[in-house]
């Protein structure tokens, strides 16, 4: 199932949550909305759902307008911030919900069903627990269930909003893998949101940054991390020390610290430098080393520039040893945008 | 034992003489305000022996009274749980305009004094009211009547159920809903599959407080009724007019009777609670 939008607008009350979004997405790719709260991502995955409908332009499926086509007819499957299980049945009737309510020709026996449901349980590696209530589940496990619910009616498109957002830190991990498995083995066009970059980049065909009701840039996880369109993009994917200074002949430079910014427009302008980018270099601007620790096999650096401004550097692990009083640097690469 | 003691002590717990003293006021404030009233009324009713407490709460005027307080509490009760259910899911899962408006209004029956809403009735449906004309040409009597005492009822008790889902509903949210409706439920289906089994305590809890009101109501009731003996006497009006004849064995009777009939809605919602355990605390999230 292919997906567009197209210049889609969404007010609540004055407020813009959707400001003439455009984006295709490929038939059984796995797409993330990555942003930070109140930049319309979940507003743009609803409005897919058909829970939410645009004050201006369209959505399609495969290439047929569903703008204002109900979310039951949109055959989606919705994966809510909090699982939004139905308290008051068990494992088995949540999972069975989407197909308990089909009529007429659609309707299906009991025992398909139940088959349906326990080859769902085994997918998400939950066999056995089908006749416990959500109370009695762990977060990880109820997230399973809120996915299986989801796939069960066999849906066009699989959305799913901060899927990751409750649970913690080691539970995400393996879950992330587990949803990356379930898209893999079902080829369901996937779209969910996240503000976490880290789990947008690891998991994502294609990543699209939303900002401020737009989309700042398209791509896949190394073009948005290597390749940052804007300002925002670079600020938000991946570390980074930034900088506003001026740009003239090609070099950038705020206070002591200069950086190339070969092919920039003269004039005011933003500067990102990725902390990995910063080396020791005795041609460089000089900075004082605060703290130096050993991170995993790189050294993490906190240094601050001759006129108080903080930056961190990563560095080898070898190198660690060099990080001391006053070192000089300069920057391998740096993402310069006007101002 | 001094296990115990260790498992026991909690940061917030306070000291022994503070504890004593809070649950002695407690206790001395329920003994005078509760159950010494509630003690009252049966030692009153059993003065002359159960016999003569029997006889006067089984006599056709108690026994019509009766009667009249269990149908009107019958019409009113399952008329307010269902317009309480639709008027609470109407606020708390959708947005529309006048909400406000709506809330303040179902608030109305607890701000105004019942014997208002007595009276609104006899001026609309009574003889001098605006439509007693027509009522009287089509030999329809609301006042005075039984028609009466229902609608006040309906009336006073209007608020208890739908102020009890309101909160609870609110705070489940539409994400159950949103979930149902996503996979292919209609309006109806989510309804009853999602949104009331959700809320059944609180619908539960609700009827019972509307159920007692109702079986209470005095003040709108006494106005619409015409305390016509055997025929428009609910069970506190007769307790009062006997109490006014200064036949107190009768009235605490018939006073009795009516706290008993509390007490059975209370064991029942108890039972209740007992025989599906700890789900009234699942209603929150």
């Amino acid at each position: 199932m292919t997906i567009s939008i197209r210049s889609v607008e969404k007010k609540f009350g004055r407020y813009p949550a959707l400001n003439k979004v455009d984006l295709e997405i490929a038939d059984g790719e796995l797409l993330a909305l990555l942003g930070p709260s109140g930049s319309g991502k979940t507003t743009l995955l609803r409005t897919i759902a058909g829970l939410e409908f645009p004050d201006a332009g369209q959505v399609l499926f495969d290439g047929e307008d569903v703008t204002f086509a109900s979310a039951a007819a949109r055959r989606v499957g919705f994966v809510f911030q909090q699982y939004a299980l139905f308290k008051h049945m068990t494992v088995a009737k949540n999972i069975a919900f989407g197909l308990d309510v089909r009529k007429g020709g659609d309707k299906r026996s009991k025992d398909e069903i139940a088959r349906r449901v326990e080859d769902l349980l085994k997918l998400v590696e939950l066999e056995g627990l089908g006749k416990r209530y959500p109370s009695q589940l762990s977060g990880g496990q109820r997230q399973r269930v809120a996915l299986s619910r989801a796939l069960a009616v066999q849906p066009s498109v699989l959305l799913l909003d901060e899927p990751f957002g409750a649970l913690d830190a080691t539970v995400r991990k393996s879950l992330r893998r587990e949803l990356r498995r379930v898209h893999d083995a079902t080829g369901v066009t996937t779209i969910f949101v996240t503000h976490d970059q880290e789990e947008a980049l690891e998991l994502a065909d294609r990543v699209a940054i939303l900002n401020q009701g737009r989309i700042e840039q398209l791509g896949t996880p190394d073009q948005v991390h290597d390749h940052p369109e804007t300002a925002f993009v670079c600020g938000f994917v991946g570390e980074a020390n930034r900088f506003e200074g001026h740009v003239s002949g090609g070099r950038f430079a705020a206070g002591s610290v200069t950086l190339p910014a070969a092919g920039a427009a003269d004039g005011p302008a933003v500067a990102f430098v990725r902390p990995h980018d910063l080396v020791l270099d005795d041609a460089g601007f000089e900075v004082r080393v605060e703290r130096a620790h050993v991170q995993g096999p790189l050294t993490a650096v906190s240094a601050t520039t001759l006129d108080g401004r903080r930056l961190d550097i990563s560095a080898a692990r070898a190198d660690a040893a060099r990080f001391t009083g006053s070192v000089k640097l300069s920057a391998r690469k740096a993402h310069v945008y006007a101002a | 034992m001094s296990r115990d003691k260790h498992t026991a002590r909690r940061a917030t717990d306070d000291p022994l003489w503070a504890k004593c003293l809070l649950i002695g006021l407690v206790l001395a404030f329920l003994a005078l305000v509760l159950i010494l009233p509630l003690v009252a009324v049966f030692a009153e009713a059993l003065r002359k022996g159960l016999g003569a407490a029997i006889e006067a709460a089984s006599n056709p005027d108690a026994l019509a009274a009766v009667k009249l307080t269990l149908l009107t509490a019958a019409i009113a009760v399952p008329f307010n749980a269902v317009f309480g259910l639709c008027a609470a899911w109407a606020i708390a899962k959708h947005e529309f305009r006048g909400k406000a408006l709506l809330i303040t209004l179902i608030d109305l029956p607890f701000s105004v004094s019942p014997v208002v809403a007595g009276l609104i009735y006899v001026l609309i449906f009574g003889l001098q009211g605006w439509f007693g004309d027509w009522l009287v040409d089509n030999d329809i009597k609301i006042i005075f009547a039984v028609p009466g005492i229902v609608l006040a009822t309906v009336f006073v008790t209007f608020p208890f159920v739908a102020r009890e889902l309101i909160p609870l509903m609110q705070e489940q949210g539409v994400s159950e809903e949103e979930a149902a409706v996503s996979m292919g439920a209609s309006g109806l289906y989510t309804f009853w599959r999602v949104t009331a089994p959700n809320v059944r305590w609180g619908l539960l809890y609700g009827v019972l407080l509307c159920n007692a009101r109702a079986m209470g109501e005095f003040g709108a009731v006494s106005v619409v009724s015409g305390h016509i003996r055997g025929l428009t006497n609910t069970m506190p009006l007769h307790v009062e007019i006997l109490y006014n004849e200064y036949d107190f064995v009768g009235a605490f009777a018939v006073a009795a009777l009516l706290c008993l009939l509390a007490v059975v809605t209370l064991v029942l919602k108890t039972m209740l609670e007992i025989a599906q355990p700890g789900v009234r605390g699942h209603g929150g999230h």
